[in-house]
């Protein structure tokens, strides 16, 4: 017997999904023009993974294996993972990564909708803890690579460690910008001479930055969609501009301008693709301006002062923690309970 | 298209509409079935008591069942002929209980009662009310609330709202009816009006019926009335009294209040009409507008009598082959019907011919991520994504603290859900378990006094007997001294007589024991099994009302429950008053 509405909008869950996904694609597309096939690489990788771990995870669980595969969010997980991860990293990372994401993160808290942390990030923070040496290692952008790096030079880096010459990846190693401008102060440099160096485009990174305008687009397209609303994106993005103004304000000598930290690093593919994951953000409206807002500040502030390469993924976690506070203390007035209204 | 500024309500939804399967058909006389089932329930309330017998001849028009109650209204023959049955039929409810019905079987000459229209501009408000209550008059949007209950006193309502948003998919009757009869509703509004003192007339109309608003605005114009149309977005639940006067007026009503005491009241297009036929004919209300659609080969508004039994009903749409079910009421808020020999009632907008194609078998349902897609459309700006977490878990404490009990149910949650989680399901379910437990600890509660009651009249009872005895053997013992042996033989019978009347109370005590003892108290001596069996008949039987009670108090809404208990609180405090009167009368007689 069914019971009312006997209606349903056809926009399934799965649906939602693979538009979240097919959002990423004009980033990972300039991904792989600007850094090679190697970004392609990573992303199978990490969608096979995904989809073995999932699979293997929901037969335990007893669950029916079909339809919650065909959910999406395993495969939504491995691309963000691997999108953040370095293109030309060992095949194992992301690997591993993605186990974590999907098996630990994921399924051992309950499974879909259950996690309380992004289990992207997580995979992408178990990883740069415990990997720091093969995280950071970035090569150039091909436009700017100092060695010949074709399609068959980067799948040999990603799976054998070393090109066919032999040498090994310090041949093709380069510092992503914000590396670059975090060991250029170390060494005294100025900060103009360090953003004047090739690495650096109008906005961000020379190839970074036009990545981070593909995230932008997709970005746009969910919030056209309505897959994602504005309120998180907005405010992570309006929080990290006016943290970074303020201390571009106070010492434009040391920090960076405001525009280099939304276009360099994951700010990005944090604001439209990590910060508004639904299951691991707060539904209120009031939270999640408290939540997208203090991200916005931390993840700034970890990555101008502390010594991780970025600091999106860090910031998303430890906001994680406080979502259901968040949740719990910023419930919305309810129709007829507002105060100072006229009802 | 529109003069009035209208104030939206939070969220909303836009199923696709399906109303011109229907809206063009102007609404056809159903003709008169082969028998009707008229149920005796046909208000929030109590069930009509049935005042005719079978085999008894009735006019059209005639009353056959008195209302039983505050929130209970008479029920009418709705044609000529004779009664064939009293007895329990299926009703249409969503509880696919049975309730009293009378069966009449039509004579053909559809022969009216003598009809009597009401002074109502030279007579009591009382009177109006008592006439409306005496022709069956209730909302028919499909909350069946009693109208006569509606019409508070003069001069607390300014602002009256006539609803004909009809919001729901599909159903087409009220707008059938505005562009048919809109005089008539203005008629049953401007009686409306004036009993209830308001100022202004605001028709709520959503912008999906050009037609009714043009011929409304025109009806209005015509009529000098001091009303307006006000042409509301097409976003359901528009209809819903709470979301049309925030619409019209921007007035919030809490849950819980009445929209009396903000000074609005809302009507219904079709209640207006037949509150004028009532009052201006005498005519009582005996049939309504139902649209048949859905997968039909004649999608139409019939006027049909109530009782009409829906497969007859359905038999002038013309149900296609493969029809998957039958909906009553709209696809957001109606129920299945799991029988259509089943009589129309005052509540029945609407009956949806179910297909494959449009009615879809619900998709396995996914897990919740969250999205707050149900929270973007809840007209009650609820958060139905943690009321299913909270419900999920039995957190039934947090679900009344964040107000669940202010859900409508309008499903508009559940209609966007992307993993077609049943949301309004589980909130049907969280509300009925903590009614469920309310009346637990209210039962618990009644016999711990019951219990602390008696403790206290049998400590008193001992007491009173002590001093009686007492105040009785002082001067006997003054006497004792003087005539020492006829004492001591009066002394001896008392004493007998004393000792014969506590062995009678105990026994009456161990007798009331067996009567109130819990039910899982192994029955009583086998040498009465006869006993036995009528009495465990009579407990399965009032277990059964329990129940039916319980299902019925899950349906309503909280007004109507709360009118409910109101009722019951006055039925208390009489029988409270009456039985201090008998006391008093008693301790008077006593002490002559």
């Amino acid at each position: 017997m069914m019971t009312s509405p006997f209606v349903a909008q056809p926009m399934p869950l799965n649906r939602l999904m693979y538009r979240v996904i097919g959002a990423l694609l004009p980033g990972m597309a300039v991904a792989t023009w600007a850094f090679g096939i190697g970004v392609l690489v990573q992303v199978a990788l990490a969608v096979a993974v995904a989809l073995a771990t999932e699979a293997w995870c929901l037969n335990l669980r007893r669950y029916p294996v079909r339809p919650y595969l065909a959910d999406g969010s395993a495969v939504l997980t491995a691309c963000l993972l691997a999108l953040s991860i370095p293109p030309l990293a060992p095949w194992w990372l992301v690997v591993l990564g993605t186990f974590i994401a999907v098996g630990f993160v994921k399924h051992l808290f309950g499974g879909l909708g259950q996690n309380p942390f992004n289990p992207a990030m997580i995979g992408f923070a178990a990883l740069i803890v415990s990997f720091p040496a093969q995280m950071s290692r970035w090569a150039a952008p091909l436009a700017l690579a100092p060695a010949d790096l074709d399609a068959v030079a980067q799948i040999g880096l990603i799976f054998t460690g070393h090109l066919s010459s032999g040498a090994g990846f310090d041949a093709v190693a380069s510092a992503t910008p914000l590396d670059a401008i975090r060991t250029g102060l170390l060494q005294r440099i100025p900060l103009a001479d360090i953003l004047g160096t090739p690495k650096f485009g109008a906005l961000g990174g020379a190839a970074q930055q036009w990545i981070a305008l593909g995230y932008l687009l997709g970005g746009l397209f969910l919030w056209q969609q309505r897959v994602i609303q504005w309120r998180l994106p907005v405010v992570f993005l309006g929080s990290v501009f006016l943290t970074a103004t303020l201390f571009y304000w106070a010492n434009p000598a040391h920090y960076a301008s405001p525009l280099l930290h939304l276009f360099a690093g994951g700010t990005m593919l944090g604001a439209f693709f990590i910060v508004t994951d639904p299951v691991t953000s707060p539904t209120t409206p009031l939270g999640q301006i408290i939540f997208a807002g203090l991200a916005g500040v931390l993840a700034y502030l970890i990555r101008v002062l502390g010594n991780f390469p970025d600091g999106v993924a860090f910031s998303v976690i430890i906001m994680n923690i406080v979502v259901p506070f968040l949740d719990q203390y910023t419930q919305p007035a309810v129709f007829g309970r507002k105060k100072g209204g006229r009802a | 298209m529109n003069s009035r500024t209208i104030f939206p309500f939070h969220g909303g939804v836009h199923p696709p509409e399906f109303k011109d399967l229907s809206s063009g058909a102007p609404i056809a006389a159903a003709p008169l079935p082969s028998k009707l089932v008229v149920p005796l329930l046909q208000s929030v309330g109590n069930c009509a008591r049935p005042l005719v017998q079978v085999g008894e001849r009735v006019l059209k028009g005639q009353k056959i069942g008195a209302p039983d109650g505050a929130l209970s209204v008479a029920v009418h023959a709705p044609t000529s002929g004779i009664v064939t049955a009293i007895g329990p039929a299926m009703l249409a409810h969503p509880s696919g209980l049975s309730e009293p019905a009378i069966t009449i079987e039509p004579d053909g000459e559809d022969r009216w009662i003598d009809r009597q229209p009401l002074d109502w501009r030279n007579v009591e408000p009382r009177i109006v009310r008592e006439h409306l209550r005496d022709m069956g008059i209730v909302g028919l949007g499909g909350a069946i609330f009693p109208s006569h209950l509606k019409i508070v006193e003069k001069g607390k309502v300014k602002t009256l709202i006539v609803n004909g948003a009809e919001c729901e998919p599909y159903i087409t009757c009220d707008d059938r009816l505005m562009r048919e009869r809109a005089e008539g509703i203005l008629a049953g509004a401007a009686i409306v009006r004036e009993l209830l003192g308001a100022q202004q007339i605001l028709v709520g109309i959503e912008d999906n019926k050009p037609e009714a608003v043009a011929i409304m605005r025109e009806a209005i114009r015509a009529s000098g009335l001091p009303a307006d149309v006000g042409v509301v977005p097409t976003l359901y639940p528009s209809g819903a009294a709470k979301q049309l006067i925030k619409l019209l007026t921007n007035i919030e009503v809490p849950s819980g209040v009445r929209s009396t005491d903000l000074g609005v009241q809302c009507f219904n297009v079709g209640t207006l009409y037949t509150i004028w036929r009532a009052i201006e004919f005498g005519e009582p209300a005996i049939s309504r507008v139902v649209t048949l659609t859905g997968n039909v080969e004649r999608p139409g508004n019939y006027e049909a009598l109530i009782g009409t039994p829906l497969n007859e009903l359905l038999q002038l749409a013309g149900v296609r082959p493969q029809a998957t079910g039958y909906v009553y009421g709209g696809p957001m808020m109606g129920f299945e019907l799991a029988n259509l020999d089943i009589g129309l009632s005052k509540a029945g907008n609407c009956i949806i011919v179910r297909d494959a194609v449009h009615f879809p078998p619900r998709p396995l349902e996914m897990p919740c991520i969250r999205c707050g897609k149900c929270a973007d459309a809840c007209p009650i700006e609820l958060q139905p994504m943690d009321f299913y977490w909270f419900t999920r878990s039995k957190r039934y404490d947090k679900l009344e603290q964040w107000q669940l009990f202010d859900c409508i149910e309008c499903g508009a949650c559940a209609y966007v859900c992307p993993s077609h989680i049943r949301l309004v399901d589980y909130f049907r379910y969280a509300k009925s378990e903590i009614w469920a437990d309310e009346r637990q600890m209210k039962a618990a509660d009644h016999a711990r006094q019951r219990h602390e009651f008696r403790q206290f009249r049998e400590e008193r009872e001992k007491r009173e007997k002590a001093e009686r005895l007492a105040a009785r053997a002082a001067p006997k013992a003054v006497e004792a001294n003087s005539e020492a042996a006829p004492v001591d033989a009066a002394d001896a019978e008392r004493a007998a007589r004393i000792k014969a009347a506590m062995e009678r109370a105990a026994a009456k005590n161990a007798a009331l024991n067996v009567e109130s003892a819990p039910l899982v108290e192994p029955p009583a001596a086998p040498t009465e099994p006869a006993l036995d069996e009528e009495k465990a008949a009579r407990i399965r039987a009032a277990m059964q009302k329990r129940e039916e009670e319980k299902a019925r108090l899950a349906a309503m809404s909280p007004e109507e429950r709360a009118a409910l208990d109101a009722e019951k609180a006055a039925r208390i405090a009489a029988a409270k008053e009456k039985a201090a009167a008998k006391k008093a009368a008693q301790e008077q007689d006593k002490a002559e």
